[in-house]
């Protein structure tokens, strides 16, 4: 009975792993087909094979564009960490930060970042403005789960730590962040694909050449010059970012909780 | 060992009419009259919304008295950071990203001790709770009655005077509970602490207390205080024992009594 279950069990993860691939195949096999049968143009749509070899001929060129996005991302991403956990401990402290403040973080969280990059970027220089966009695409999460967590932490506790005579510093530090924790990096998992995100549309708001360019200017440009193979080469290479992005996140946050938070634990049989 | 029932000892914590109503208007205790002597282990036994529950807050200072007075006769009230009070939750209340070790050492932590001088303090806490080698086990790794005694070490671990307890078994099983009643009346024993423990079971507080203190509800008071003099310490034969019988029927007829006058809620 048990043996039956656990080979069923298994069976069911090979299907999850291997049906998507046979789809992925499936679908790059007809697409292949019908471009060669209907002898579509590549500046209409290119093969597979075709984005593949593009990939592979620009290299150079996209490789050097993915490490501009990805450092811009980076970087946007340790802003909004940073200023997404401190803006919300700020909050929790100061009830008169929180009313005068909250209200202008829901405006920038709501404002179409597209609709607020081409203002950046006539503020700001171009890096700055490409990083600030980043950040206020991915700081709200990050302050939203945060104060939620803070928020969340079990009374009875609390009144301990008050028995205690513990002062603010030490209710925070050594019981609200670490409440907090796991919401924390819940907000951080949303925050990383959020700001590739910002970083992307900064970049093909600011639509300017140079050698620092990122990828989403490559997709712009590539656009510009009929080079059709070279954009879906690069949207490639961003959505592998952004797939990186989400599992190096939730493996961070694996490693952190896995000794105590139900999130992490493996079910038990 | 202390006497049970030392009446003219001076008196360690004593509530003088003291009064709760909460801001949506239920009373929660009226006119409630508790004395509390070094050394003694009280129950407060009552049916559910009896304010048990509340009074032992505001013994421990987490909430305070609409009326009436809580008065330390012997000392100034317990101000913060002191660790005179011990408190146990009917849940355990650990935190769930720390170590046993970190759980039991977090008053000593909160006090400012360094984390060596903590360790001369929480492994003879452990030792008597029996979790010595779970030291770096997490909360979930360990089973109920085991997170319970995390809990008392944690509260004993400041040595208190006065350990209050809000129905700390009541979750656990039967024979996870009689273990844990005998360890306390131990670990109490040698401490030489006072005890303030909320049940709702007869037969606990019998087992436990030197004396019940019975609470009626609709506003939360005392209603009857019954001393349980037979001596220390107690163990599996006092627990089949006929006296033990005649107390639990003393005293569940008493709380009859005071559920009938708490009326219906």
């Amino acid at each position: 009975m048990k043996a039956r279950a656990s080979a069923g069990e298994r069976r069911d993860r090979a299907l999850r792993i291997a049906l998507p691939i046979v789809v992925l195949a499936l679908g790059l096999a007809a697409w292949e087909l019908v471009v060669r049968i209907e002898d579509i143009p590549p500046y209409v749509l290119p093969a597979p094979g075709n984005i593949l070899r593009t990939l592979i001929s620009d290299w150079d060129l996209l490789s050097r564009s993915l490490l501009v996005t990805l450092i811009t991302t980076f970087e946007g991403f340790l802003l909004a960490a940073a200023g997404g956990v401190g803006l919300a401990v700020l909050f929790n402290q100061s009830r008169l930060v929180e009313y005068s403040l909250y209200p202008y973080a829901v405006i920038l969280q709501v404002t179409p970042i597209v609709a607020i990059a081409p203002l950046l970027l006539i503020y700001l220089p171009q890096h700055a403005a490409v990083l600030a966009c980043a950040w206020i695409v991915a700081f709200f999460p990050v302050l939203a789960n945060t104060t939620l967590g803070l928020n969340s932490v079990d009374r009875n506790l609390a009144a301990l730590f008050s028995l205690y005579g513990a002062s603010r510093g030490q209710v925070l530090w050594h019981l609200k962040l670490p409440a907090a924790l796991p919401y924390i990096l819940g907000g951080l998992r949303i925050a990383g694909g959020l700001s590739l995100i910002g970083a992307v549309v900064a970049e093909i708001a600011a639509g300017s050449a140079g050698a620092g360019s990122g990828l989403a200017y490559r997709i712009a440009e590539s656009g510009y010059r009929l080079n059709i193979p070279r954009m879906f080469a690069a949207l490639l290479l961003l959505s592998l970012a952004g797939i990186v992005i989400f599992y190096l996140l939730s493996l961070i946050n694996y490693l952190a909780l896995r000794r105590w938070h139900e999130s992490a634990l493996e079910a038990e049989r | 060992m202390p006497p049970a029932t030392a009446l003219h000892s001076a008196l360690l914590v004593a509530l003088r009419g003291v009064g709760k109503a909460f801001p949506n208007g239920v009373h929660a205790l009226a006119g409630l009259d508790l004395e509390v002597r070094p050394g003694e282990f009280v129950a407060l036994l009552g049916p559910s919304g009896c304010g048990k529950s509340t009074a032992l807050r505001i013994v421990a200072g987490l909430s305070e008295p609409t009326e009436g007075v809580v008065a330390w006769p012997q000392t100034a009230a317990p101000g913060h950071g002191e660790n005179r009070i011990g408190f146990v939750f009917q849940d355990p209340t650990l935190m769930p990203w720390a170590s046993v070790f970190n759980n039991v050492a977090l008053p000593l932590k909160l006090r400012g001790m360094g984390a060596d001088k903590a360790a001369h303090r929480v492994e003879p806490a452990l030792d008597r709770v029996g979790l010595r080698t779970f030291s770096r086990a997490y909360p979930r790794e360990l089973s109920g009655g085991m997170r319970m005694r995390v809990s008392i070490a944690r509260a004993l671990v400041t040595e208190p005077q006065l350990l209050l307890m809000d129905e700390p078994f009541a979750a656990l099983d039967e024979i996870t509970r009689f273990k844990l009643n005998d360890d306390l009346l131990r670990m109490w024993q040698a401490l030489r602490t006072t005890v303030i423990f909320v049940t709702h079971s007869v037969f606990e507080s019998v087992y436990l207390s030197s004396r019940v203190v019975v609470m009626a509800a609709r506003p939360g008071r005392v209603f009857a205080e019954l001393a349980v003099d037979a001596p220390y310490p107690r163990d599996q034969g006092f627990r089949t024992s006929p006296e033990y019988g005649a107390f639990c029927r003393r005293v569940s007829e008493a709380l009859s009594r005071a559920m009938a006058a708490g009326g219906e809620p």
